[in-house]
C-alpha cells in the first residue's frame, strides 16, 4: 500500500477526517470512504458532469479532483439538499416537469444547477441551457431539466 | 378519479432526488475482492501466451485467472430464437482461449483488495499476440479469401424473408427506384456504466447477485448451468439502474466472470465497468449497409419491394442472437401497404465489438431505408414526399394485416390502427405546413433550413408472460413484486398507477420491488417496451384478485355484502354509506394466519397471478423536424422537432412523453453526432465521451408530441402498447430528409450520422 494522507474535508456541513492515497479521486473519497453514494461517476474523463459536487461553491468535476486537493474544503452534495420528505424547491421542480429518468445524472445536474441559481438567480433560458449544456443526460433529452431550472429560478409552485 | 390515465409524478424520485438511490456501484459487501478484466489491445490474433507473474507480485492482489483456469471455458448463449438455425460456433467464451478477435475482449481477470490495485496489476498482466489480418466490414467479410473470424468462416447466417409476386411486380412497374444507404455504428451509452457483485456463501451454497437488472430470471437460470449451481440457489437482487436501452443487464462475459471468481475465491468480488471498458465491451449496434429497390406504379403506388442488407454483427453472436437483422427484415415495409416484398439480410463477423439490440432495433433502421427509398421515389416521380407517403398508408379497411415475416418465429400482425389519421395528427398538431413555409421564406433569404417527414411502424411486446404478487399490509400500504425491472423508465410509478386503481389507494402507498428473482417465483424482464403491457396487466389481475378478496374480508368484518364493499381512499366502505367502513390496513390485519385459517384461507391479503400470451403490438407514430445547415461547416442544426404517437393508452402521459422526447435526443445523436470508428487495424477510435459524441442540451432542440389514445391494443386487459422506443425509431430518417429539402438535393443523404464532411461535400459540390 502507498503512503496515506490525512485530508480533513467538510461535507454538507459535516466535518470528516480520512486517510487517502494521494491517487485517490474525490468522486472515490466521497463515495467509498464517507458513504455520500449520491455522487455518481459516468464516465471517470471529466465529460457526463454525473460526479458534479459543490468545492468551495464551485460546481466541480469530482472525478477530476484528487481527494487530497479537497483537504480543509467546503464540499456540498446531492445528499446536503432536501430530504426525501422534504425536498427542496429545486428538486420539487426536477419532480413536477419529470426532469429525471434513470436518476443516475440528476445528482450531477441539481449540484450544477444548485450553483447556477447561487450566482445567477434570475437567469436567461439561454443562460439555463448554456450551464446545463456541461452536463449529459441520456434518458430525458434535456428540456424538462432546462423547465424544471427555470421553474426553480422563478420560484413557481409546481403543479402535479 | 382514477390514477391511470394522469400524468402523476412518479414513486421513484423523491429516492433519486436525494441521492439515495441504489445503483450497483453502491452495493458492498463485506471483505469484498475488486475485478479488474484485462483485455485484448489487438483486433486479431492468436494467443501466444497471458504471463500472469508480475501482477500476481503486486501487493493487495488475491489472484489473476485467465482461460487455463476455466474447464471449459463457458461460452454466452443466445437469449432469444429461435433462429434459422443454431448460432453456436459464433459464440462468445467469457475469457479468449486460443484467439482474440476484436480489441476490448476479455483475455484474463484480476481480483484485488482495493480497485486502484487491481487496475495496477492489469496493466502488468502481459498478453502475447500473434496479429492476425482484420476484417471491419461486413461486406468484405463475405468476399472469398477473407480473414476468417470462426473455424465456420465469416457469415452467421443469410436471412430471407418475403412474401407475395415480386418479380412480377418489378415486370410491370412504371418506375423502379434504387437507393443504397448506411446506418453507423451505435450504442446506447446509458449514464451508469455496467457493473455486477457477487456474494457466494459457501456454507449454505447459495449465490447472491446485485446490478443484472434487464432478465434476471434468464440470468439466473444461465448462470445456473454455467457455474453448475442449482436455480434456487441463486438469487439476483434488483436495485436502480441508470438507464438500459437495450445493452444493459443482457448476460456478458463478465456476469460469468464475477460469481465464478467470488465461489472460487470465498470472499465477495464487485466489478464495475469504466467508461473506456464499456465504449468496447459493452454491445454496439445498428451498423448495416443496405440497397433497397422500390417497384412504383405511375400514379405512385407502391407495388413491392426489394431488399439485400448486410449486417455488421462483430466478432461474436451475443444474447440477441440475429434479431436485430431479423426485425430490420420484418419491420422494413412498416406502415404502408406493400403488396409483395422480399429481403435478405447477409449476416457477417468482423474484428469489432459484439453487437446486440439498442432501443429501437430493426426500426431505427429499416425505417432510415424505407423513408429515405419513399423520399427519392416522391422526388422521382414528382410527387410530394408527403403525398406519396399518403398514398400508400395502411387504410383502417386493410387491417388486420398480416405479413409472413416472422421474428422469433411469429408473423407481424397489425391488428389496429389509423395510419392516415395519425399522419393528419401529426402535420397539423406540430405546423408542419408552416415549417415548410417558413424554410421556403429562409431559403430565398438565401439561408439552408429544410423541413422533413418520416413515419415508422413500431413493435413492442412478447417474451410470453409476467408474474406479479400484490399484498396489503397492515399499514394499508401495497406492495408489488413483478419480473419486470425498472431501467429509468417510470415503471414503478405505472404500475403503482394500476394496482392503486384497483385497490382504492394512493400509488404513492405503492411499493414496488423489481427484478429480485426471490421475490416473484418466474419473469421474462424489461425490453422490447413490453413492461407495462406484461407486468401491468400481470400487477392488474394480481391487484384486482386481492381486492376481491379484501372486499369479501371487509364484508365479514361490516356485516354486508362484499358485493356491496368499495374499496376507495384507503377504505373498504359499505356502497352508499361511506362512514361504514374499515381502513384497508385492518382488512389486512384480518388476514392475520389464524383468522385467515378459521375462515379456511391462506394467510395474508395477497394474490399473484401470471400474465400469459398477449399478442405483439404495432405501436406507430410520425417524426417531423425543422433543420438548418451550415452550407461553410456542414453544422446541422435541428431548429424544430414533433413526434405524434399511437400508444393504445397511456397510463402515465408525461412519462410516454418522456420516453418520445428522451429517444428522440439519442435517436438524433446517431442521426448527427454519435459513430463508432476504427483504423485500419481494428483498433476503435472512439473510447470517449471526447470521441463518441452524445448530445447535450446545447443540441437537443425542444421536442413537441402528441401522444394518441386512438386505437388501443385489443390484445391486453389495459389496452397499452410500448412506450420505449417510438421516440429514437424516425429520428435517422427526417433529419436526412430535412438535411436534404435544407440542401435543395435529392438522393444526397444515404447514411447516419449525418457529418460535417459529408454536408460540407455537397454543399461543396452544388457551388
Amino acid at each position: 500500500m502507498s503512503e496515506l494522507h490525512l485530508v480533513a474535508m467538510t461535507v454538507n456541513g459535516t466535518r470528516h477526517e480520512v486517510a487517502v492515497e494521494a491517487r485517490r479521486t474525490l468522486a472515490d473519497v466521497l463515495r467509498h470512504d464517507l458513504g455520500y453514494t449520491g455522487t455518481h461517476l459516468g464516465c471517470e474523463h471529466g465529460i457526463c458532469g454525473a460526479c458534479t459536487v459543490l468545492v468551495d461553491g464551485e460546481p466541480t468535476r469530482s472525478c477530476l479532483v484528487f481527494g487530497v486537493q479537497a483537504d480543509d474544503a467546503d464540499v456540498e452534495t446531492v445528499e446536503g439538499l432536501g430530504s426525501e420528505d422534504a425536498l427542496n424547491p429545486l428538486q420539487e421542480a426536477f419532480t413536477a416537469h419529470h426532469a429525471l429518468q434513470c436518476g443516475f445524472c440528476t445528482p450531477g445536474f441539481l449540484m450544477l444547477a444548485t450553483a447556477l441559481l447561487r450566482e445567477n438567480p434570475s437567469p436567461t433560458d439561454d443562460e439555463i441551457r448554456d450551464a446545463m449544456a456541461s452536463n449529459i443526460c441520456r434518458c430525458t433529452g434535456y428540456q424538462s431539466i432546462l423547465a424544471a431550472v427555470r421553474a426553480a429560478a422563478d420560484g413557481e409552485p409546481q403543479p402535479g | 378519479m382514477t390514477a391511470v390515465g394522469r400524468p402523476l409524478r412518479r414513486v421513484e424520485d423523491a429516492r433519486l432526488l436525494c441521492g439515495a438511490g441504489r445503483f450497483v456501484d453502491d452495493v458492498d459487501r463485506p471483505g469484498q475482492l475488486w475485478m479488474r478484466v484485462v483485455r485484448s489491445t489487438v483486433a486479431h490474433g492468436r494467443v501466444l501466451g497471458v504471463d500472469t507473474a508480475a501482477a500476481l507480485e503486486v501487493p493487495g492482489v488475491v489472484a489473476v485467472m485467465t482461460a487455463a483456469d476455466l474447464d471449459p471455458v463457458p461460452r454466452i448463449p443466445v437469449r432469444l430464437g429461435p433462429f434459422d438455425r443454431p448460432l453456436d460456433g459464433f459464440l462468445q467464451p467469457v475469457l479468449a482461449e486460443d484467439a482474440v478477435r476484436y480489441v476490448g475482449e476479455p483475455v484474463a481477470v484480476v481480483a484485488a483488495e482495493d480497485p486502484y490495485v487491481a487496475e495496477d496489476a492489469a496493466e502488468r498482466v502481459a498478453a502475447e499476440f500473434e496479429r492476425l489480418p482484420v476484417v471491419l466490414d461486413a461486406t468484405a467479410a463475405l468476399e472469398p479469401g477473407a480473414p476468417a473470424l470462426h473455424e465456420q468462416g465469416n457469415e452467421v447466417l443469410t436471412l430471407s424473408r418475403g412474401y407475395g409476386d415480386v418479380e412480377g411486380a418489378f415486370a410491370r412497374a412504371a418506375h423502379v427506384v434504387e437507393v443504397e444507404v448506411t446506418v453507423g455504428r451505435h450504442t446506447a451509452v446509458p449514464l451508469e456504466t455496467r457493473g455486477l457483485v457477487a456474494d457466494y456463501d459457501a456454507a449454505l451454497g447459495r449465490l447472491t447477485l446485485w446490478g443484472a437488472t434487464k432478465v434476471p430470471h434468464f440470468n439466473r437460470d444461465v448462470l445456473a448451468v454455467l457455474l453448475g449451481i442449482e436455480e434456487r440457489r441463486i438469487a439476483v437482487r434488483g436495485g436502480d439502474a441508470g438507464g438500459g436501452f437495450g445493452v444493459r443487464g443482457e448476460l456478458y462475459p463478465e456476469d460469468v466472470l464475477v460469481p465464478w471468481l467470488a465461489r472460487a475465491l470465498g470472499r465477495p468480488v464487485k466489478w464495475i465497468e469504466d467508461r473506456a471498458e464499456h465504449l468496447v465491451a459493452t454491445n454496439h449496434s445498428r451498423q448495416q449497409r443496405r440497397r433497397l429497390a422500390g417497384a412504383f406504379a405511375a400514379d405512385g403506388e407502391l407495388l413491392a419491394l426489394r431488399d439485400r442488407l448486410w449486417h455488421d454483427n462483430g466478432a461474436y453472436v451475443r444474447t440477441h442472437g440475429v434479431v436485430v437483422p431479423e426485425l430490420t427484415l420484418s419491420m422494413l415495409p412498416g406502415p404502408y401497404r406493400v403488396a409483395a416484398y422480399e429481403g435478405r439480410a447477409h449476416v457477417a463477423v468482423t474484428n469489432k465489438t459484439p453487437c446486440g439490440t439498442y432501443r429501437g432495433p430493426g426500426r431505427y433502421e429499416a425505417t432510415f431505408a424505407r423513408e429515405r427509398l419513399l423520399d427519392a421515389a416522391a422526388d422521382e416521380l414528382g410527387i410530394d414526399r408527403v403525398a406519396l407517403r399518403r398514398r400508400n398508408l395502411l387504410e383502417r379497411s386493410d387491417l388486420p394485416h398480416r405479413r409472413a415475416l416472422p421474428v422469433l418465429g411469429h408473423d407481424v400482425e397489425i391488428d389496429v390502427g389509423d395510419f392516415p389519421g395519425l399522419l393528419d395528427t401529426a402535420i397539423a398538431r406540430s405546423g408542419y405546413e408552416d415549417w415548410r413555409r417558413e424554410a421556403r421564406e429562409l431559403r430565398e433569404q438565401g439561408r439552408a433550413v429544410g423541413a422533413g417527414l418520416a413515419y415508422f411502424l413500431e413493435k413492442s411486446g412478447g417474451g410470453g408472460f409476467e408474474r406479479a404478487r400484490v399484498e396489503l399490509d397492515g399499514s394499508g400500504c401495497v406492495h408489488i413484486a413483478t419480473g419486470g425491472t425498472s431501467l429509468g423508465q417510470g415503471i414503478e410509478t405505472v404500475l403503482a398507477q394500476i394496482a392503486a386503481d384497483e385497490l382504492g389507494t394512493d400509488p404513492h402507498d405503492v411499493e414496488v420491488l423489481l427484478g429480485d428473482t426471490d421475490a416473484v417465483s418466474a419473469g421474462v424482464g424489461s425490453w422490447a417496451s413490453r413492461s407495462t403491457i406484461f407486468s401491468g396487466s400481470a400487477v392488474q389481475l394480481a391487484a384486482r384478485a386481492t381486492a376481491e378478496r379484501a372486499r369479501e374480508v371487509a364484508a365479514g368484518l361490516l356485516k354486508a355484502a362484499a358485493e356491496d364493499i368499495e374499496l376507495r381512499d384507503g377504505r373498504a366502505v359499505v356502497r352508499g354509506s361511506p362512514e361504514h367502513g374499515v381502513a384497508l390496513g385492518a382488512v389486512a390485519d384480518a388476514c392475520d394466519a389464524a383468522s385467515a385459517a378459521r375462515r379456511g384461507e391462506e394467510p395474508r391479503l395477497t394474490a399473484a397471478r401470471t400474465f400469459v400470451d398477449a399478442p405483439m403490438t404495432y405501436p406507430y407514430g410520425v417524426h417531423l423536424a425543422q433543420v438548418e445547415v451550415d452550407r461553410e461547416t456542414g453544422g446541422v442544426s435541428v431548429l424544430r422537432y414533433f413526434i405524434a404517437y399511437e400508444v393504445g393508452r397511456a397510463v402515465n402521459p408525461a412519462l410516454v412523453e418522456g420516453q418520445l422526447v428522451g429517444g428522440a435526443a439519442q435517436g438524433l445523436g446517431g442521426a448527427l453526432m454519435e459513430e463508432f470508428r476504427y483504423d485500419a487495424e481494428g483498433q476503435p477510435q472512439c473510447t470517449s465521451f471526447m470521441d463518441y459524441l452524445i448530445p447535450s442540451a446545447a443540441e437537443v432542440p425542444p421536442v413537441g408530441t402528441a401522444v394518441c389514445e386512438d386505437a388501443p391494443s385489443p390484445g391486453n386487459p389495459l389496452g397499452v402498447k410500448g412506450a420505449g422506443e417510438g421516440g429514437v425509431d424516425g429520428a435517422g430518417a427526417v433529419v436526412a430528409a430535412a438535411v436534404e429539402d435544407a440542401l435543395g438535393a435529392s438522393r444526397a443523404i444515404t447514411g447516419v450520422p449525418v457529418v460535417p464532411e459529408h454536408v460540407r461535400a455537397i454543399a461543396a459540390a452544388q457551388n
